[in-house]
């Protein structure tokens, strides 16, 4: 039933063209340096009227950079919009700029291209529901294209957009156009995306980025960039169960007790089973208050207060999950990370972790790192700078997740270094750890094996004495007829 | 509370809900919060923001109004009607160089005069208040340097943004994570863009200081900018005349330094219908925001907002 109600508040949005009535669509553009990109960002905005004169008018008194043959301002100064970007000509920060058409609103990222700012190129891409990737059609794929759209994958984005820029430099010519697309279509296959639509395009003259270039590229029969950019769907991972990462209680005075925060995934309505995590309580929801009124369903995305028909003990950092389809629990999970500072991430050195609204410490043990020009995935002690790598997870405490694939919100954290509190990495939970090590291999030791129906199992899980012991516990869900047929060969 | 309303549109939904929950997540992690409160048209959508995400408790921090004594006596009766209205805890500051110096917009020149009444009173407000956390109303739409900046903006013990050394800021995890005297500036509506401040306060039905709306006022005509003449501080100089205009503000700050713009925008459908084909953005009127590229950038780095 949670499906349902998510699925029909999509079908909603979906029905309705206007801007208004969609969530924005948020992308990034990446690429080499140099390709186009903040030319494209200034092009969109200009073309869809959201640069205004004065800042127009700004663009042209700063007399150090030319207008361009066009008479139009330099599109990238629109962007780039700190001194030190002005004066090095180059993107060094993500920016966000806000556009929008009759049918949809978006906010693009506009991302460095240069090779000491992939990081900030992966923060653009953190929250992307698309990617436009631009190459320089006169150098066509370069290993920064392949490492951004590897990035971008990354860190969860399926759609892709491959803007051809500059096609005016090589005359229009087809068959380059061909050559570059076809070349791109091949390696994001081997990154598992086929939503790739490519485009050839002069962001400078404004040929398929608003308007069509037909006058230019007659063979060209596919949409402009913008068209792809209404039609593109929003990430909307959330299928898994009801999670609300609480941010805090309210207690306004001794009557009320409420649990505030945003949905995470799923849905919840009044009258559902909820368990909370890592303690393990269960209670049922009793309302779902806002300011406005007090609802009687909400999803994923949602900022809400919850009331609970018992008390139970919830802190700050705790999680609401549904009672059928909690997160994974468990002291220790294996994850992806892209590493954004200059000291690299070592094994040993113990970190703050932060997902959603809960913080706790970590120890990072680094495995591989993924050499950007192969594709492979190298055995690694050490995660420096802009580096990608999986390492393992050791917490002091219970810890829960959702894999990233499955769920962004609860399935991401970042990692803090105690010492200077910078954020130093960005993570991607794989899953938890099934090692079975010490205690666990339990060789030596006795083991018990016990069968009985899932609702009474799923009881006994959710109590507050299993929830601490559930890393040491195995876990099968299987028909009644097989749990009985592997006890038969036990004795 | 309201009464029954239609819902909000998905866009405006999503916005709300962004911003509902960096309320709470800076709530929950620092001890000492404060909201500026500037009484302009993003402040009152700030402070409904703020009203929902701890709804039903009260806002759990007090409100600061850097009062540089010159803004538009509508704004001040308004703040002080809304304090009372919703129960606020509103606290407010005045540099006290303005009085003892005589620091005037008239007599310092608006970019010293912003840099002392506005930028420095603020540094000593928040150093007074000790507060961790400040959350201000900027959007990333409103200009090149603030689309740069985090929704946590970190800053040094003397208020300093280095923009070149930014913490990265992935998903919607944000890194409250500060050493004693340093602090962060929390930025709820940085996603927002100013049509859709419009659409909310519609929406939503918030009160706004009625200069936002068309009307017949005094004004004079001074260095291209329509400035109100309302205010017996104003001194008409040679040559200049009064006159009554039909006029509004897109912007509110210090009178002397704010332009009106001619318009007959009467209702919130107006304005929204006159912003969706205006061809000059909203800082235009700002005196402060026309010296060269970049000024923002400077006077962000030194603490102002
Ligand atoms: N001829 C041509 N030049 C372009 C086009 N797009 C960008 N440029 C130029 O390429 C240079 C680099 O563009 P910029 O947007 O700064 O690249 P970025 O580093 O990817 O952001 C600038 O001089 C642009 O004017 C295009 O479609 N055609
Ligand atoms: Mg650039």
């Amino acid at each position: 039933m949670t499906a349902n109600i998510e699925a029909t508040v999509q079908a909603a949005e979906a029905a309705q063209p206007a801007t208004r009535n969609a969530r924005p669509l948020r992308l990034i553009t990446c690429g080499s340096v140099d390709d186009g990109k903040s030319t494209l960002i200034g092009r969109l905005l200009w073309d869809t009227k959201a640069v205004k004169e004065d800042q127009a008018d700004a663009l042209a008194r700063d007399n150090r950079h030319q207008q361009n043959d066009l008479g139009l301002p330099d599109f990238a100064l629109l962007l780039d919009g700190l001194q030190a970007e002005r004066e090095q000509g180059i993107t060094i920060d993500v920016a966000y700029r806000y556009f929008s058409t009759d049918r949809r609103s978006f906010i693009v990222a506009d991302t460095p291209g240069h090779e000491q700012y992939t990081r900030n190129m992966a923060t653009g891409a953190s929250t992307a529901d698309l990617a436009v990737l631009l190459v320089d059609a006169r150098a066509g794929i370069l290993e920064q294209t392949r490492r951004h759209a590897t990035i971008a994958t990354l860190m969860g984005i399926r759609q892709f957009v491959l803007a051809v820029n500059k096609i005016d430099l090589i005359d229009y010519d087809e068959a380059v156009f061909n050559q570059i697309s076809a070349e791109f279509r091949q390696f994001a296959l081997s990154l598992g995306v086929t939503d790739v639509t490519a485009i050839p395009m002069s962001a400078l003259l404004g040929e398929n980025v608003v308007h069509p270039g037909t006058a230019s590229m007659p063979w060209y029969s596919g949409p402009p960039l913008v068209e792809v950019l209404e039609l593109a769907t929003q990430r909307t991972a959330q299928t898994v169960g009801f999670r609300l990462p609480v941010q805090r209680v309210s207690r306004p005075d001794e009557s009320f007790r409420g649990y505030q925060g945003t949905v995470a995934g799923g849905s919840v309505k009044p009258g559902d089973s909820i368990v909370v995590l890592p303690a393990g309580s269960v209670a049922n929801v009793k309302q779902i208050v806002t300011f406005d009124l007090v609802r009687n369903a909400a999803v994923a995305g949602d900022a809400i207060t919850l009331v609970l028909d018992r008390h139970v003990d919830i802190a700050r950092g705790d999680m609401i999950a549904s009672i059928d389809a909690a997160p994974a629990l468990g002291r220790a999970f294996e994850a992806k990370l892209v590493a954004l500072s200059a000291d690299a991430i070592t094994t040993g050195k113990r970190y703050w972790l932060k997902s959603s609204s809960r913080r706790q410490r970590v120890r990072v043990e680094p495995k591989t790192r993924l050499a950007l020009k192969t594709g492979q995935w190298d055995g690694a002690d050490s995660l420096p700078l802009n580096s990608i790598g999986t390492v393992h997870l050791d917490f002091d405490e219970a810890a829960m997740f959702d894999p990233y694939e499955t769920n962004r919100n609860t399935g991401a954290f970042i990692l803090i270094d105690p010492d200077t509190n910078n954020t130093v990495a960005g993570g991607m939970i794989v899953e938890r750890t099934t090692r079975v090590d010490g205690i666990d291999a339990g060789g030596e030791r006795d083991h018990v094996l016990l069968s009985l129906p899932e609702d009474l199992a799923d009881r006994l899980m959710a109590s507050e004495a299993f929830a601490d012991l559930r890393d040491h516990v195995e876990i099968r869900r299987v028909s009644g007829a097989r749990a009985a047929a592997v006890l038969k060969d036990v004795d | 509370m309201s009464e029954t309303k239609p819902p909000l549109d998905p866009n405006l939904k999503a916005l709300e809900s962004e911003a509902i929950h960096i309320f709470r997540e800076v709530a929950a992690e620092f001890e000492r919060p404060v909201m500026l409160y500037s009484v302009g048209k993003d402040s009152s959508v700030l402070l409904h923001l703020a009203r929902k995400a701890f709804y039903p408790g009260r806002i759990p921090f007090p409100l600061l109004h850097i009062d540089t004594g010159w803004k538009f006596r509508e704004m001040i009766a308004f703040r002080d009607r809304m304090a009372a209205e919703f129960d606020l805890d509103l606290v407010t500051y005045t540099n006290p160089r303005g009085k003892l110096e005589g620091v005037t917009p008239f007599t310092h020149g608006s970019s010293v005069y912003t840099n002392i009444m506005k930028t420095e009173a603020l540094r000593q407000a928040l150093d007074a208040g000790q507060y961790d956390a400040a959350f201000g109303g900027a959007r990333r739409d409103e200009e090149a340097s603030r689309a740069k900046e985090r929704i946590y903006s970190f800053r040094t013990p003397d208020h300093r943004w280095d923009p070149r050394n930014q913490r990265p800021e992935l998903w919607s995890i944000y890194n409250g994570q500060i050493r004693k005297g340093e602090s962060v500036r929390a930025f709820p509506l940085s996603n927002w863009t100013e049509v859709d401040i419009w659409r909310y306060i519609q929406a939503e039905s918030i009160p706004i200081v009625p200069l936002y709306f068309a009307a017949q006022r005094p004004v004079v005509e001074r260095d291209g900018m329509l400035v109100l003449a309302e205010d017996e501080r104003l001194e008409l100089l040679p040559g200049e005349v009064k006159r009554t205009e039909t006029i509004r503000f897109r912007t509110l700050g210090c009178f002397p330094l704010t332009g009106a713009i001619r318009s007959t925008a009467t209702t919130l459908d107006d304005i929204i219908g006159e912003l969706e084909t205006a061809t000059v953005s909203e800082r235009q009127g700002r005196a402060i925001d026309r010296d060269e590229a970049g000024s923002m950038e400077k006077k962000k780095r030194e603490g102002y907002f």
